[in-house]
């Protein structure tokens, strides 16, 4: 604790309160990672906190958000009770973990996490922000382990804004963990073993999958899957691009799919009610990056990954990553869970274990891969088509630097202004192109367009994409009503010391009166004010 | 190292208020370059509540002339709008919030309370907690990241160079004046340089034996999904300020500030913290029929601040630096032209500056950081 003499009043130096809970292991995701993480740190001795996002809200759902739905969700989503019973079914680790004596929180949003580093010392301890439907709260940790596995890459093309266009992980989550899957014949995008593997689960769920897209000229994954896929009587159309989806209208979504050769040639046509992008997964790094935690770009392991000390351990201490999160590879998920605990339960114990050493990488090039596909979509759609929904930002307004709609047109020399005039001053950067054209500023947080709007800008300028710096994560990660998210349980020492500004009563003192006998009465004024 | 002919003048730093002052330069014909270790606006000029409604400053009523122009006089959109409502929940507001309306009708702008009706129609999503409130006629607000790119463009259009992700290492004197600045490849020569580098500009100063009392903090923002429009932008008060921003966002900040240690390449890391809960309770408290409104961001920016809060705007020699002492958005119209002035003619030629200038800090105690409290407890960034 800092000399309460010597602090400013109106600084956030001791303000905030100690959190309402406490756990020596926070885990945060609950898949086979998190899951594995938390039972063995809990078999440790360690007092350990699971949470899962899921079963998220209907309404977070319709945005996409933490996955790709794609509006192809049952309204069997809406019932959150009935949700929590089906995921606790489809998963008997939970239950296990459980018994284990894990504290389970299912429904419940990991928004935020902060500890002190570098330009923060106001954290009474390291913390998670949490939230329900209801209310938020902050829950301290001695160890954080990280097990947020991965979003969906998407990619636009003509029509891609509208229900039945949805990711992998999406997919994957409606029919297994919600069962709640409204579509019934698939069309999937991409041929590696994520594709295929989508392409298995589709069949074994009983549904109907049109074909497989590859804009590479030779499928990407294993070729036992591919078999597997092909022995289904499904047809994998290597050197294809999807040019558009249609629907009937009336909200229904998708009914039809256009594809095209890469190279050029006739067209086909697939009935399908979905279009599943399984192009690439990229790892959710929302969190640690929030943290502050040092990132690599590895394009091997998916993109933007946490910097590792090996296996697990991260440039935070006390943070771990464990699962996709760290980066997509082959690695057993569970173990890797199991690694992350056992590093934090020797923390714990004051004995610190040193990380295993990381395997080798694969010689898989995530960023070519993505850059392949949007290449070919550039090629066969055209500028008027939307990256941002949430904004609705088109590729040529991207390109263009152009002013949002709501602004009118532009002046004479704004339309002069493009992505090259803005390349010419030094390299492009995604949250310039943000501010600007407003593109990955919408209610979806940039889910959907964010890795797309970074390959775009790559290619218009001719850099690889490794090259465009990451658009940053803030808190909160996840859209969350203010009613939720608001301090209503705001201590009073907050409060009594809050002002608008920096509290620096002579900051507000009219020009004129400084020096004259006026001063004093503005400054007594001023004194514990909430001027503008 | 080679010295290379730079500019006539150097803007060192291109925040708004460099990027102002360079502008109102080159519209005077001036060869003017402007140096910036990232990307223009980037700290917290472009990481603001983009307010432009400020009394208190001499340069108030060039302030309020430029803005309603600004867009023309550039050529770039800056969103400005014009009017801003105060309201209050609790009756200590109301009494501030009266003084502060008295305080602009005494410097020349009008300003009155309103009554309830008027805030329930103007305000749709204000809710009965509101005790009362004050309308500001002609303050004003703007979009600070357009507005920052609008000048560097406009600066651009007329012939002014910009260098981004060229930092500034120290500025080069002989004979005891400046005759360039150091960067990482060259010494740029000119014959007059502006140091309007925030938080780095003290070091910067220092170089040259200028002493500039300044500290720096961190300041939090929160935004939400867009909400139906007001139809008058600048919505604030409830202990906030901020502004609903033409695509309908609430963007609104304020409350407590963490004090740092800014190294010469300016902050590594702006983090975030939990008072995006606390921000919200007061936005909440602002607009309380907005419950199901998403938070969908927040960010930090590093400010600096004058032991007295209020600028320095002065010229040593052919030296001539500018601090707005965290206030320097909506006031860049005005503090560019004063920079302009300076630079050229060694006088504001339409304000009176001279209790903006550095000598006022002559004798501050070397512990002024200390106690004030103003001191760092963070690792520095």
């Amino acid at each position: 604790m800092t000399d309460a003499k010597l602090v400013d009043r109106y600084s956030i130096t001791n303000r905030f309160p100690s959190a309402s809970q406490k756990a020596d292991v926070v885990v945060i995701g609950a898949g086979p990672s998190g899951v594995a993480a938390a039972i063995a740190a809990a078999k440790g001795g360690a007092s350990v906190l699971l949470v899962d996002e899921n079963p998220v809200s209907s309404s977070l759902m319709g945005l996409d958000t933490p996955l790709y739905f794609g509006g192809r969700m049952t309204r069997a989503v809406d019932n959150k009770a009935r949700m929590i019973e089906q995921i606790f079914a489809s998963d008997p680790l939970l239950e296990a973990a459980f018994e284990a004596g894990v504290e389970v929180a299912l429904g419940v949003y990991a928004w935020g996490a902060f500890q002190n580093g570098p330009g923060i010392a106001a954290m009474p301890e390291a913390a998670v922000g949490l939230a329900d439907e209801e209310r938020s709260w902050m829950v301290a940790y001695k160890q954080l382990i990280l097990a947020t596995g991965s979003r969906d890459l998407s990619l636009s093309f003509q029509g891609w804004d509208q229900p039945g266009v949805m990711g992998a992980n999406g997919l994957h989550a409606l029919i297994h963990r919600y069962d709640a899957f409204a579509g019934n014949e698939v069309l999937i995008l991409g041929s590696s073993d994520l594709a295929l593997n989508t392409a298995i689960m589709v069949v074994e769920a009983g549904l109907k999958v049109a074909a497989l897209i590859e804009v590479r000229d030779q499928v990407q994954g294993d070729a036992g899957l591919a078999a597997k896929v092909r022995g289904h009587g499904i047809e994998i159309l290597t050197g294809h691009v999807i040019v558009s989806a249609s629907g009937g209208g009336g909200g229904g979504g998708v009914e039809r799919t256009t594809v095209v050769p890469v190279a050029g040639g006739d067209s086909r046509t697939f009935t399908c009610d979905t279009i599943c992008q399984a192009i690439g997964l990229v790892p959710a790094i929302e969190l640690f990056n929030v943290l502050g935690g040092k990132l690599s770009v590895r394009t091997d392991l998916g993109g933007h990954v946490p910097q590792r000390t090996g296996l697990v351990g991260t440039s935070l201490a006390n943070v771990l990553v464990a699962g996709d999160c760290a980066g997509l590879s082959p690695v057993d998920a569970a173990a890797h869970g199991e690694a992350a605990a056992a590093l934090a339960l020797a923390a714990l114990a004051g004995q610190p274990l040193a990380d295993e050493a990381l395997a080798a990488a694969t010689s898989l090039d995530a960023h070519a891969y993505h850059a392949d596909w949007m290449a070919a979509l550039m090629k066969v759609g055209d500028d008027s088509i939307v990256v941002c929904q949430c904004e609705e930002v088109t590729r040529g307004d991207l390109t263009a630097v152009r002013q949002p709609r709501y602004l009118g047109p532009p002046s004479k020399v704004a339309a002069k202004r493009d992505i090259q005039s803005l390349a010419a001053d030094g390299p492009l950067n995604q949250d310039q192109f943000k501010r600007l054209t407003r593109a990955c500023m919408g209610q979806c947080q940039a889910r959907r367009c964010r890795e797309q709007v970074a390959l775009i800008l790559a290619q218009s300028s001719n850099v690889p994409v490794a090259k465009v710096p990451l658009a940053g994560y803030r808190a909160p990660v996840r859209p969350l009503p203010m009613s939720v998210l608001a301090a209503h349980d705001e201590p009073y020492d907050m409060t009594s010391n809050w002002d608008v500004w920096f509290g620096i009563a002579s900051q507000w003192v009219p020009y004129n009166d400084i020096g004259t006998e006026r001063e004093a009465m503005h400054l007594e004024m001023l004194t514990d004010s909430q001027h503008i | 190292m080679s010295t290379q002919k730079g500019a006539t003048v150097i803007v060192v730093g291109g925040g708004v208020s460099g990027l102002s002052a360079a502008w109102w330069l080159a519209r005077s014909g001036v060869d003017v370059l402007v140096l910036d270790k990232g990307i223009v606006g980037w700290e917290a000029s472009g990481r603001n509540g983009g307010g432009a409604s400020h009394f208190q400053s001499p340069l108030f009523a060039e302030e309020q002339r430029l803005w309603p122009m600004m867009d023309e006089m550039l050529g770039y959109s800056t969103e400005y709008q014009r009017g801003k409502l105060v309201l209050a929940t609790t009756e200590g507001q109301l009494k501030h919030y009266r003084y502060m309306a008295e305080t602009f009708c005494e410097n020349g702008s009008p300003a009155h309370e309103i009554d309830l009706q008027e805030i329930r129609e103007r305000v749709p999503m204000s809710g009965d907690n509101i005790l009362g409130g004050v309308h500001l006629t002609i303050a004003g607000q703007a979009n600070p990241q357009r507005t920052v790119q609008a000048y560097a463009w406009a600066l651009q259009d007329l012939g002014g160079r910009i260098q981004q992700h060229t930092p500034v290492l120290r500025l080069v004197s002989e004979g005891g004046k400046v005759i360039g600045v150091e960067t990482k490849d060259a010494i740029l020569g000119c014959d007059s340089v502006v140091v309007a580098a925030g938080p780095q500009s003290a070091i910067l100063l220092a170089g040259v034996g200028i002493d500039l009392p300044i500290a720096s903090a961190r300041a939090e923002m929160i935004v939400t999904e867009p909400a139906p429009m007001m139809g008058i932008g600048a919505v604030d008060g409830n202990g906030l300020y901020g502004r609903q921003t033409k695509r309908g966002n609430l963007a609104y900040g304020g409350g407590p500030h963490e004090w740092l240690d800014v190294g010469p390449m300016g902050p590594s890391v702006r983090p975030g913290s939990p008072l995006v809960r606390n921000l919200t309770k007061r936005l909440l408290g602002l607009f309380s029929k907005a419950g199901t409104l998403r938070v969908i961001r927040s960010w930090a920016g590093v400010i600096e601040n004058t032991p007295d809060g209020r600028p320095v705007i002065d010229r040593i020699d052919n030296v001539t630096m500018i601090t707005m002492s965290s206030v320097g958005f909506g006031l860049s119209p005005a503090s560019g032209h004063a920079v302009r002035d300076l630079v050229m003619d060694g006088k504001c030629s339409f304000a009176d500056l001279e209790l903006l200038k550095l000598s006022r800090f002559d004798g501050l105690s070397p512990n002024w950081r200390a106690e004030k409290g103003w001191l760092s407890h963070a690792e520095p960034v």
